[in-house]
């Protein structure tokens, strides 16, 4: 195996070669429009006033006061607003989030509920109206306090069982040399994606019309028919440019909202969150509580394996945060249980971000493997290697393809870990410790049915038309360079159109899987198209127009297990007198598909780690337990790291084609987080020889920690 | 947002006429901070008086050989400024350490000194805050406070002042200049702000309707080799969680003279004059700097979440003397 600047998969075309984004000059310059900035006659700006209280009832409302305010149009709310009906299942085979379902009912289940929608005739009259909505509430009791302990946690499976297990765990942890017993919390994070959920909702014609920021078009305009009762002929959505979205643009309050008020009003309304809202709207990644046991010989072979995650979700809704997954797939032991179970609070519902389950899981597991590493004296890459599985550990089936050790050589080769000193705590530059870590990372490859048409122009051009999503990832560019590929023409001579449910059913951008299910659609419509051109006299004036679906191609796919691997490094400094951590260098080698566009697929694995940063250093949203809202929900209070926290970060891939794609993609979506938490992590421990189990490593903590006792000086 | 109204101040007399004619009324400077809150509702001023077009932008020279600051020059231009770079360097340091280039174009160093705090429950009018609206409580004591003060705070808030540049001029001796309708006034900037205690919505000494003119720093050599240093969550962007800002001047091995302020630990830069007493002519040494900080921080009063302030504040304390002390005597 090779890197991919010497790869032998790399076909001759646009493919594999590196190209800007083909809007990328439109948004540099501002050219390009985002949801909340499309100009529409008539609009009306809709305020959602949200609960400031975490349970009870809504008793009234004054709104005589606010409709008497200047530009004040209407004040929707549950006694006034428009019947939904939330009792079906969606696109995603899961039930809506009642959240999304606004103005139905008096209850109130968390902060940042929906209470009402304040239109008026400029933004700055409806936010200062909805600011002033005085509601009364029959408060009660709110339990919003996630601890590892809550009596009334329960398994849930979601797109996963909640519990495997394989072998007798007590005996296996009993007849083994070497244990590892320990706790590790993620925090509650959020998405934050820098453009803020916008929609603009208007009747033309008979139509709903929704212009949005979305992860999938049709997934929202499907969910709006239902909630709504409209014919889905008669519901069309776009979302042109998306700036990012990350697992939290699907169906939320805000487009309900204005659909609700554009059909009351009947002219156009716009609803926008404020980053605030986002915090209590938008989703996020719950917190995790998760106990790790590994039991293992003294040369390192797992015995047992034990991951139990607990995750919250709110009263109204059940989504779990799957984090004991990721040791279904990555190591094998004789016993080999894994447990996802969820409590119910008072808090809003939280939803896929970046990476679910495994970005919070790998955390933990990662981090108990180098826990192992240290106790049985091996190096951790070693340990790995040593307990690489065969085949899937619970489900037996074979991967598709594993790099993971391929990941690893080359990673350890470029990083220079041959060279470490595995011992903690020994290396100083000034006022810094320094260490180094790694951590190994996979996520599923997955693909979703998709269609697509196909246009044959009569001037020479190709159009393709498939309802995909641009989440800044550069999905469009790559659909463009795959199209020109399967054509067999320049890239200039495609033009793709996305985000537009008129298009027709496709994948959403989620789950790592949006560019593989298009481009297989887009690579099915040429090759009929390719045919067609081959069989034709000559173009007629509307050109040849052809469809695909790749339903029964996918359907078709033999069980396996399916995933994209990773091996990450980092080099951090700690300064253990004030408590500084700084990350110095990353390192991310992938085996994650054959990659379309390697400028765009290296943005996004450099991001992933980034996030990683953010993750294990910065990002917390920290709940008021007296209020059971948040503190500090804004950008100033919620750190995402900056560009100075961000160092040399290297990401890179190894050759791995995926056999049973037609182009040979697995997905590069959210691989680029997993493990990197646990690699600065564990690089932390390198440093200092203190265990960080819970995230994010702050100042605070690391002073708590004991930081201090490495240096016995104060001032060292 | 609640609707406004806004004028805009061309000498100091007709700034300070307006700000008098409406007690309502707030001074805009760069709106770095004024602008955030009036949109989420914190301040609801009936009133902007715009003085960026005041004639207070300039630095200068004093006769005594300290320097004037203008109201309203941008934190960027104090920070570049050769004078303030030659004279006071970790005045520069501080303006440097905050916010970002973006932003430190637009804030003025009035402004920066009559910024609010960055408590998440000041920032959100969904929650009670004693700062806010007097009497409603400070759930920051029972809940989130791992950023709050450890000194001079009260029962009734315990919020920090977030400037970085103010720590430095507190370190400094900088006194304030302002004009009312009655004539001008000054205050040190130690006694700018006033004591937490049960009031801690009434923040600066200003009497009503005063507009800063600017700030003056006194001459003193020992500023010349001086450092500010902060401690934050990320790299960049974000409030100290600790800060120093410390002039040393040794000879011999012992120190001269001292200036010491602390950020990120009460109401308002710290100036640290405990620690001052202990240090002057001791010698400069781990042992002297370790007993200064423990001198200053004997006041400490941490909450559950925030202890870790007093270390951090002792080792910060330790490691940039211990730092001035290696300059002084390179």
């Amino acid at each position: 195996m090779t890197t991919a600047t010497t790869g032998t998969t790399t076909a001759k075309g646009s493919v594999g070669t590196a190209h800007t984004r083909v809007e990328g000059r439109d948004k540099v310059t501002g050219a390009a429009r985002y949801a909340g900035e499309i100009p529409f006659a008539e609009l009306a700006y809709g305020w959602l006033a949200l609960s400031t209280v975490a349970r009870g009832r809504i008793r009234s409302m004054d709104t005589a006061p606010v409709l008497g305010m200047p530009g004040v149009l209407t004040v929707l709310h549950h006694q006034n607003a428009p019947r939904v009906d939330s009792d079906y299942v969606g696109m995603l085979g899961v039930p809506p989030d009642p959240t999304a379902a606004v103005f139905q009912h008096d209850r109130v289940p968390h902060v940042g509920w929906p209470v009402a929608l304040v239109v008026a005739e400029t933004s700055e009259q409806a936010r200062e109206a909805a600011e002033a909505l005085v509601v009364h509430y029959e408060e009660e009791p709110h339990d919003v306090a996630f601890s590892g302990e809550h009596p009334d946690a329960y398994p849930l499976d979601a797109h996963m069982p909640a519990v495997t297990e394989k072998g007798e765990l007590e005996p296996e942890l009993a007849a083994s040399a070497v244990v590892i017993d320990a706790e590790y919390t993620t925090p509650e994070e959020h998405h934050n994606p820098m453009e803020p959920h916008a929609a603009t909702a208007l009747w033309d014609g008979g139509r709903l019309e929704v212009v949005d920021s979305n992860q999938g078009t049709m997934w929202v305009a499907d969910e709006l028919a239902k909630l709504l009762s409209l014919d889905p002929a008669s519901v069309r959505v776009r979302s042109e440019h998306v700036g990012g979205g990350f697992g939290s643009k699907g169906v939320r309050a805000h487009q309900v909202a204005a659909v609700m008020a554009a059909t009351v009003l009947q002219r156009p309304v716009r609803v926008v969150m404020t980053r605030r809202q986002m915090f209590a709207l938008a989703g996020y990644r719950s917190p995790t509580t998760q106990r790790i046991r590994l039991g293992a010989d003294t040369d390192g072979r797992l015995r047992a394996l034990d991951h139990r995650s607990l995750s919250l979700t709110s009263t109204v809704h059940e989504f779990i945060e799957p984090s004991a997954g990721v040791g279904r797939v990555m190591y094998d032991a004789d016993a080999h249980h894994t447990a996802n179970r969820l409590v119910r609070l008072d808090v809003p519902t939280p939803t896929w971000m970046r990476a679910p389950g495994e970005a919070p899981g790998s955390f933990a597991l990662e981090a108990a493997l180098d826990e192992l590493a240290e106790k049985c004296g091996i190096d951790p890459i070693e340990l790995r290697v040593r307990n690489e599985p065969e085949r899937g550990p619970v489900s037996g089936l074979p991967f598709s393809s594993r790099e993971l050790l391929t990941c690893f050589r080359e990673g350890a080769r470029r990083f220079g870990w041959a060279d470490r000193d595995p011992r903690p705590g020994l290396r100083r530059e000034g006022r810094w410790l320094l260490g180094t870590g790694t951590a190994a990372a996979s996520f599923p490859a997955g693909a979703m049915p998709s269609t697509a048409a196909m246009t044959a122009e009569a001037d020479g051009t190709f159009t393709v038309r498939i309802n995909a999503s641009d989440i800044g990832t550069g999905a469009r560019t790559a659909l463009t360079l795959i199209a020109a590929d399967a054509l067999q023409v320049a890239p200039d001579r495609v033009q793709v159109r996305i985000g537009d449910s008129d298009f027709g059913p496709a994948m959403i951008a989620g789950g790592s899987m949006g560019t593989r299910s298009w481009a297989w659609a887009v690579t099915a419509a040429a090759d009929e198209l390719r045919q067609r051109l081959a069989l034709s006299a000559g173009l007629p004036p509307e050109g040849i127009t052809v469809r695909s679906d790749t339903s029964e191609a996918i359907g078709a796919l033999a069980q396996k297990e399916r995933h994209s691997f990773g091996a990450q490094f980092a080099e951090v400094a700690v300064d253990p007198a004030i408590g500084e951590v700084r990350v110095r260098r990353m390192l991310g080698i992938f085996a994650a598909g054959r990659i379309v566009n390697p400028l765009t697929a290296r943005n996004q694995f450099v991001g992933g780690m980034t996030w990683g940063i953010s993750m294990a250093l910065h990002e917390e949203a920290v709940r008021d337990q007296a209020t059971g809202g948040h503190y500090g929900a804004d950008l100033a209070g919620y750190h995402v790291a900056t560009h100075a926290d961000v160092p040399l970060i290297e990401a890179d891939w190894v050759d791995d084609p995926d056999p049973d794609d037609p182009v040979g993609i697995k997905g590069i979506g959210e691989i680029g987080i997993v493990g990197a938490a646990a690699a600065i992590a564990n690089a932390v421990w390198h440093a200092t020889g203190v265990r960080h189990r819970s995230l994010p490593i702050r100042p605070d903590r690391v002073l708590a920690a004991g930081g201090e006792a490495v240096t016995g000086a104060p001032d060292a | 947002m609640k609707e406004f109204g806004y004028q805009r101040a061309f000498d100091v007399s007709g700034a300070v006429a307006l700000l008098d004619a409406d007690p309502d009324a707030r001074v805009l400077g760069g709106g770095t901070n004024l602008v955030d809150l009036m949109k989420t509702g914190v301040e609801r001023p009936a009133r902007l008086v715009d003085v960026r077009e005041l004639p207070l932008d300039k630095i200068e020279l004093t006769d005594d050989g300290g320097l004037r600051i203008g109201a309203t020059v941008t934190n960027s231009d104090l920070a570049v400024h050769p004078e303030v770079r030659r004279r006071y360097p970790a005045l520069t340091q501080a303006v440097l350490a905050g916010a970002s280039g973006q932003l430190r174009n637009m804030a003025t160093v009035g402004g920066n000194l009559l910024q609010r705090t960055r408590c998440g429950y000041f920032a959100d009018v969904t929650k009670p805050c004693n700062k806010r609206v007097p009497g409603s409580g400070c759930p920051a004591i029972e809940g989130e406070h791992h950023n709050h003060a450890i000194l001079g705070a009260s029962e009734h808030c315990v919020a920090t002042h977030p400037s970085d540049m103010g720590v430095a001029l507190t370190a400094f001796d900088a006194v304030v200049t302002y004009e009312t309708a009655d004539g001008p006034g000054e205050l040190p900037l130690t006694e700018f702000y006033l004591p937490v205690g049960d009031t801690p919505h009434l923040e600066t000494a200003l009497p009503p309707g005063a507009l800063i003119t600017g700030v003056t720093l006194p001459p003193a050599p020992v500023t010349v080799l001086s450092r500010y240093r902060k401690v934050r969550e990320r790299a960049s962007y974000a409030f100290a969680i600790g800060s120093i800002a410390a002039a040393l001047d040794v000879r011999d091995g012992v120190v001269r003279d001292v200036r010491l302020a602390f950020g990120a630990v009460a109401s308002r830069p710290w100036r640290a004059r405990a620690a001052e007493r202990v240090l002057t002519g001791a010698p400069a040494d781990a042992a002297t700097f370790a007993a200064a900080a423990d001198a200053e921080l004997a006041a400490a009063e941490p909450l559950p979440h925030n202890a870790y302030k007093v270390t951090l504040m002792r080792n910060l304390v330790v490691a940039v003397l211990t730092e001035l002390t290696e300059e002084s005597t390179r």
